[in-house]
């Protein structure tokens, strides 16, 4: 079938990709003048195995291209070191990424969901008083500082006293029952949600009453009218379909920028995601996490990039021909 | 364009306001009455200076202030200011204060406002050093609100420059080039970002630090952009005056940049005054962490490093004056940048 080929190829497209990131984001770590021993070498605790064994894995004293080949090798056997702590890296990571994306899908769903049906309503309204509020929310939407929504949300937390701060858990945790741990983590999520959802809100607003403006000023649609079609069926059953086409690829990139702006909202919430892992990692210049979560990241975003295509593939015809 | 963005209602308000704060930025060694080192360790996180204009018995008078003072308040067992009601301090303009040189050359002494000898004015309070908020805030914003511009003039040209060629030559040329943007694109940019932060050497001058993180912030951004000229290049590029260009024996390079790469201003200025935010953004959040600019420079990002305190947001409310600069900041270019694309795109003047 002419679809599946079409998702197989863009499947393959990928890889070589993935390959390029890995790299560019090697060299720009390796080039760096960090020893990515360094730290394992300070730490009493890491025995002379184990430094060994990262040695060995990571091939220090060889030339630069075989080591990025040693290093690619165990990354897709699923080995990516040890954490300066003297951790494994992938059972770190494994912990990370679930928590990153609960909060980015729960994101992504509700601001679909709400700013969808905003930017139609501000497209059929255009240049009324309603489209001008929704302009100027969207507009200050966008310019609030993430960190900095997200510290004043903190206060009004720590005034009001209504949510927890920091975490994704209490300490009673694991005392809770099943029902009582959602509640828990949902109690969690509410306030980096709302940071994050405000800010992707207002962007996926505007696209979604520009997409819906163009297509309405279409011919087609003219033709609609001129054939006396309802308004309702004109929006929801002709235009909508094609106002949203764009919005699927857009979708992708809200992922990469939703990744990338969770990482200062889970710095300041205390959130266990892979932004702060990176962060933390970053800052204390563990070598192997900082790489590891790099990779994790970019497959992460080339991951949705790829199935915002697959979607767009299957719902629209016309990328097929 | 200039009167057309003044006569938009938003749009005009917005103008003005980024350029009443770029003139106090520019003139941020007149307007603050304290230079961004100055610092007095006796007064660490001191309220704002409360301005009086009467007199105790109800007189009208010039404005005046009270200095603060640190008392230790054993039942607290903390340190609180109380005002010194003993001495009054006069608000002056034009007083002399610190030396400083207009331009870099010629000294001078005057600041816009301050008190007399011995009175210390407070706008919005102090830091965890003493240092005065309102002061640091114009010095501050000196770096954030260049840095993102400085950053945009080294990403434009090679991002131009690279979609130029890449969809003028086409083919093999082509698919490397693009494939590796798009591998730029696919590292999420806050990571990379915070990556290349960090593999600073820590031991640079600030204006090494200030130069290197502008480089940064450029080698983010250039990748989606290259990638919209090179799609613009290619619908340019099969046009006749391109064709009659290259008959006439114009070099590919001269082709490209004289003649097909003008085709695309107006995309560019559209895409620089929306971009301008994301790297005012990209730098506080930066040196919010602590990767960016460093102290004791000032940027507004590492100013509201200080509000990851809590006591800091409940109790200092004035530390939080830089987030709120940013927001402004930020709100403006996006209001500017939006009247700018719908002057300069004609699809755009439908909407």
């Amino acid at each position: 079938m002419k679809m599946w080929k079409f998702i197989f190829k863009r499947i393959l497209q990928t890889i070589p990709l993935l390959v390029i990131v890995s790299l560019i984001s090697f060299f720009i770590i390796r080039l760096s003048p960090v020893d990515p021993l360094a730290e394992l070498r300070l730490n009493p605790s890491i025995s002379q195995e184990t430094l060994q064994k990262e040695k060995a894995r990571l091939g220090l004293d060889k030339p630069i291209i075989v080591q990025y080949g040693l290093w690619a090798k165990s990354f897709i056997q699923g080995d990516l070191g040890v954490t300066s702590a003297g951790e494994k890296v992938s059972v770190k990571l494994a912990e990370r990424i679930p928590n990153t994306l609960i909060l980015t899908l729960i994101v992504i769903f509700m601001t679909w969901s709400v700013g969808v049906p905003l930017g139609i309503l501000g497209a059929i309204y255009n240049k009324s008083k309603l489209d001008r509020i929704l302009t100027i929310l969207s507009s200050v939407g966008m310019a609030i500082p993430s960190f900095f929504f997200a510290i004043l949300l903190l206060i009004f937390a720590v005034k009001s006293g209504w949510f927890p701060v920091g975490g994704l858990t209490s300490y009673n945790f694991s005392d809770l029952s099943l029902f009582g741990k959602i509640l828990d983590i949902s109690k969690h999520l509410v306030l980096p949600v709302t940071v994050l959802f405000t800010l992707s809100l207002a962007g996926l607003q505007r696209q979604m009453r520009a997409n819906m403006l163009d297509v309405l000023d279409s011919d087609y649609i003219k033709f609609a009218r001129a054939k006396g079609l309802s308004e309702n069926k004109i929006i929801f059953k002709h235009a909508l379909r094609n106002a949203i086409n764009p919005m699927i690829t857009l979708l992708g990139f809200e992922f990469a920028g939703l990744l990338s702006g969770a990482a200062l909202t889970e710095y300041v919430f205390q959130y266990p995601g892979l932004g702060r892992l990176i962060l933390e990692a970053v800052m204390k210049s563990d070598i192997n996490l900082v790489m590891a979560s790099l990779m994790i990241g970019s497959i992460m975003l080339v991951a949705g990039n790829l199935l915002a295509d697959i979607l767009l593939i299957i719902t629209d015809p016309r990328v097929r021909s | 364009m200039f009167k057309e963005i003044l006569k938009d209602k938003f749009a005009g308000k917005a103008l003005i306001i980024l350029i009443v704060m770029y003139l106090c930025i520019a003139c941020a060694n007149f307007i603050a009455p304290y230079s961004k080192d100055f610092s007095d360790r006796n007064q660490a996180y001191a309220p704002p200076s409360p301005v009086y204009t009467m007199t105790e018995n109800g007189q009208l008078s010039l404005p005046y202030t009270y200095n603060y003072v640190r008392v230790f308040e054993p039942k607290l067992y903390q340190n609180v200011y109380q005002l010194d009601r003993s001495e009054k301090h006069y608000l002056h303009l034009f007083v002399k204060g610190e030396q400083y040189k207009i331009l870099g050359i010629i000294p001078c002494n005057i600041h816009l406002f301050g008190t007399d000898k011995g009175g210390r004015f407070y706008l919005l309070g102090t830091d965890i050093n003493g240092r005065d908020v309102f002061s640091r805030l114009l010095f501050g914003g000196r770096i954030s609100l260049t840095i993102g511009f400085l950053a945009l003039f080294i990403l434009f040209p090679i991002g131009l420059l690279y979609g130029g060629i890449s969809g003028y030559f086409g083919g093999w040329v082509d698919i490397i080039m693009m494939r590796f943007a798009e591998a730029v694109m696919a590292i999420p940019s806050f990571y990379l970002l915070i990556i290349l932060a960090s593999i600073l050497p820590a031991n640079m001058t600030s204006i090494q630090r200030f130069t290197l993180i502008v480089v940064i912030l450029a080698l983010i951004g250039w990748a989606g952009f290259a990638r919209v000229v090179r799609g613009m290049v290619l619908s340019i590029k099969n046009e006749e005056f391109v064709q009659s260009a290259e008959t006439i024996g114009a070099s590919k390079l001269r082709v490209i940049v004289k003649h097909i790469l003008p085709q695309t201003t107006s995309y560019v200025i559209i895409a620089m005054t929306l971009s301008v935010p994301s790297y005012i953004l990209s730098e506080s959040g930066l040196s919010f962490l602590g990767l960016g600019i460093q102290q004791p420079d000032a940027s507004w990002g590492n100013m509201l490093k200080e509000a990851q305190e809590y006591i800091n947001i409940l109790y200092r409310p004035w530390l939080l004056t830089p987030g709120l600069l940013i927001f402004i900041a930020v709100l403006c270019f996006n209001l500017i940048g939006d009247t700018v694309r719908d002057i300069l795109d004609p699809k755009g003047k439908m909407r």
